[in-house]
């Protein structure tokens, strides 16, 4: 049996009083790619956040590499870590967003370099030939010197995704990386996310791309309201799916 | 009736002729007439300002380089440049401590930039500059009479000079504070997930991810305030400071030369502002790379590839 990368037990959160995630329970295991589905406000992306712990959770138990996220448990009792504490934990994974978010007074290059330099701490030297290697494999080889905004939607998330790998993650999280690029960019992205996923890397997608779940996924995750209402292999979710709420959502979207 | 000018890579059966059919830009006729128009109004202006003995032209060149009038000029620079800094040092800490999640170090910064920006810079230069009158001796210790470590004498240790700078500082930092929180503020929230995401925090996340931006955003103002600081710094002469005003009116009391001597001040108050917009002109050419809308990318990027 192979050992989880990610291990959520009962999370829950409340922003005020609406509560949006109502206890979930979710098992990703190393290296393979689970696609989180959902309507809008199902509380997906929430629960991507609260992985990388850039949201509190505030009941429940969230595990990443075995290890609790942002919070230390002592005497059976969970404290809360302080902000230095929480980002070391957060560099076990990697994180893209839906609207990109490179540094946008960095260039392509700086951006990549950025962490790895001044987080780890590292040698520059070292680490602009492996920024370097990153472009190459996301195809923008020549594009080190521009500036995030010279570039189109679909190349930006790619230097996204480039500059999440440069920390040597053990779990990419991708928010919707595609739902804000124009058609025709689409693709790119997810090509290098399929590659990403044929390298072997543990990968957590909140996607709306069915097509790529299907293809890509090991488990496809159907949340609506704040739980989690079906789950398994993405013949079964998608093809098969047993839950009203998940055949409603489907026959929406297809 | 104009034409589009052909897009190169269209494959469209275009005739040769249709690809070098001539674009005329628009003409602004009227724009050159009010030019011309406006360069002879100016220059009959400056003749007469030139030619009119009244001016005292002469009075003015010989005092542009008078000793006392330089020393004036150096202090003003100094005031400003001093209390600008100052200003701006602590104007970011008391930004950041606002927008801080803890409630102790947000109140502080509440209640310093409530205070520094309520009451009139002139009272609170010469509240500092009699502060010996109130606190005779200045020293470490602690409160309701316990020991202490006496440092000497107000008067000693807070010169009328130094009494200037503070409060001009501290002023400075409070208006500085409230441009340096608009500048944060403007910031896009994506950004800070962005850096918490790559397991940054706290100093740095500010230093190298949202500081740098919110400087577009915060250098316009903050020229401004320099450039009021330059001409506000004549208020010191409450405290008997000779700054550059100050040392023009020493003068003119003399000699009566008002006129005169007020050009004088008045054209190197202009070269200081002048030199300072070019700096500020630079400074925010420098922060907006990445922002531009036109793209400066002729400039050969430093290769740091090896």
């Amino acid at each position: 049996m192979t050992t989880a990368m990610v291990e959520a037990r009962g999370v829950r959160k409340n922003f005020g009083v609406i509560e949006i995630l109502k206890g979930i329970d979710l098992r990703v295991e190393k290296g393979s790619v689970t696609c989180l589905i959902g309507p809008s406000g199902s509380g997906k992306t929430t629960f991507l956040r609260c992985i990388n712990h850039l949201e509190k959770v505030d009941a429940g138990r969230l595990c990443v590499d075995e290890h609790l996220v942002g919070y230390a448990e002592r005497n059976g009792k969970l404290y809360e870590m302080k902000e230095r504490q929480t980002a070391r934990s957060r560099l076990n994974a990697g994180m893209v967003f839906q609207r990109f978010n490179l540094f946008p007074h960095m260039t392509v290059l700086e951006n990549i370099i950025e962490a790895p330099v001044h987080v780890l701490g590292r040698p520059r030297k070292e680490v602009v030939v492996e920024a370097q290697a990153l472009l190459d494999r996301v195809g923008l080889g020549d594009r080190g010197h521009s500036y995030p905004q010279e570039l189109s939607g679909g190349q930006q998330q790619r230097i996204a995704i480039a500059r999440a790998l440069a920390m040597k993650p053990k779990l990419m999280l991708f928010d919707e990386p595609t739902s804000a690029l124009d058609p025709e960019l689409v693709g790119e992205v997810l090509d290098v996310m399929k590659s990403l996923a044929e390298a072997g890397m543990t990968m957590v997608v909140v996607t709306h791309e069915l097509g790529f779940a299907r293809q890509v996924a090991d488990q496809v995750v159907f949340m609506d309201g704040g739980v989690v209402v079906e789950s398994g292999p993405p013949g079964q979710v998608l093809g098969n799916p047993q839950h009203e709420r998940t055949k409603a959502f489907l026959s929406k979207v297809l | 009736m104009q034409q589009q000018p052909s897009i190169p890579d269209t494959k469209e059966p275009a005739t040769a002729a249709n690809d070098s059919i001539p674009v005329v830009p628009l003409r602004h006729p009227v724009r050159w007439a009010l030019a011309i128009v406006l360069i002879v109004v100016a220059l009959g202006a400056a003749w007469d300002v030139a030619v009119n003995e009244r001016y005292r032209w002469d009075v003015v060149a010989s005092y542009l380089f008078a000793p006392q009038i330089l020393a004036g000029a150096g202090l003003t620079l100094l005031l400003t440049v001093v209390s600008m800094t100052v200003g701006i040092a602590l104007g970011t800490l008391l930004a950041i401590m606002r927008l801080s999640d803890n409630p102790i170090l947000s109140t502080i910064s509440r209640g310093y930039i409530w205070f520094f920006r309520g009451t009139p810079l002139l009272v609170q230069l010469i509240f500092w500059y009699n502060i010996a009158a109130l606190y005779p001796v200045i020293a470490f210790g602690l409160p309701f009479g316990g020991p202490s470590m006496v440092l000497g004498s107000a008067n000693v240790l807070i010169s009328p000079l130094g009494a200037a700078l503070l409060g001009l500082s501290l002023n400075e930092a409070a208006y500085m504070a409230e441009i340096i929180r608009g500048g944060i503020g403007s910031v896009d929230k994506g950004q800070y997930d962005a850096a918490r995401a790559l397991g940054m925090s706290g100093g740095k996340l500010m230093n190298r991810v949202i500081l740098p931006q919110a400087m577009r955003v915060v250098l316009p103002p903050t020229g401004n305030q320099v450039i009021s600081m330059l001409k506000g710094t004549s208020l010191v002469s409450v405290l008997a400071i000779s700054d550059l005003l100050y040392s023009a009116q020493i003068i003119y009391a003399n000699n009566y030369q008002t006129i005169p001597l007020l050009i004088v001040a008045s054209l190197w108050y202009l070269l200081m502002t002048s030199i300072l917009s070019f700096f500020q002109n630079k400074l925010e050419r420098r922060y907006g790379r990445g922002f531009d809308s036109a793209p400066r990318r002729m400039r050969k990027p430093k290769t740091r590839t090896v």
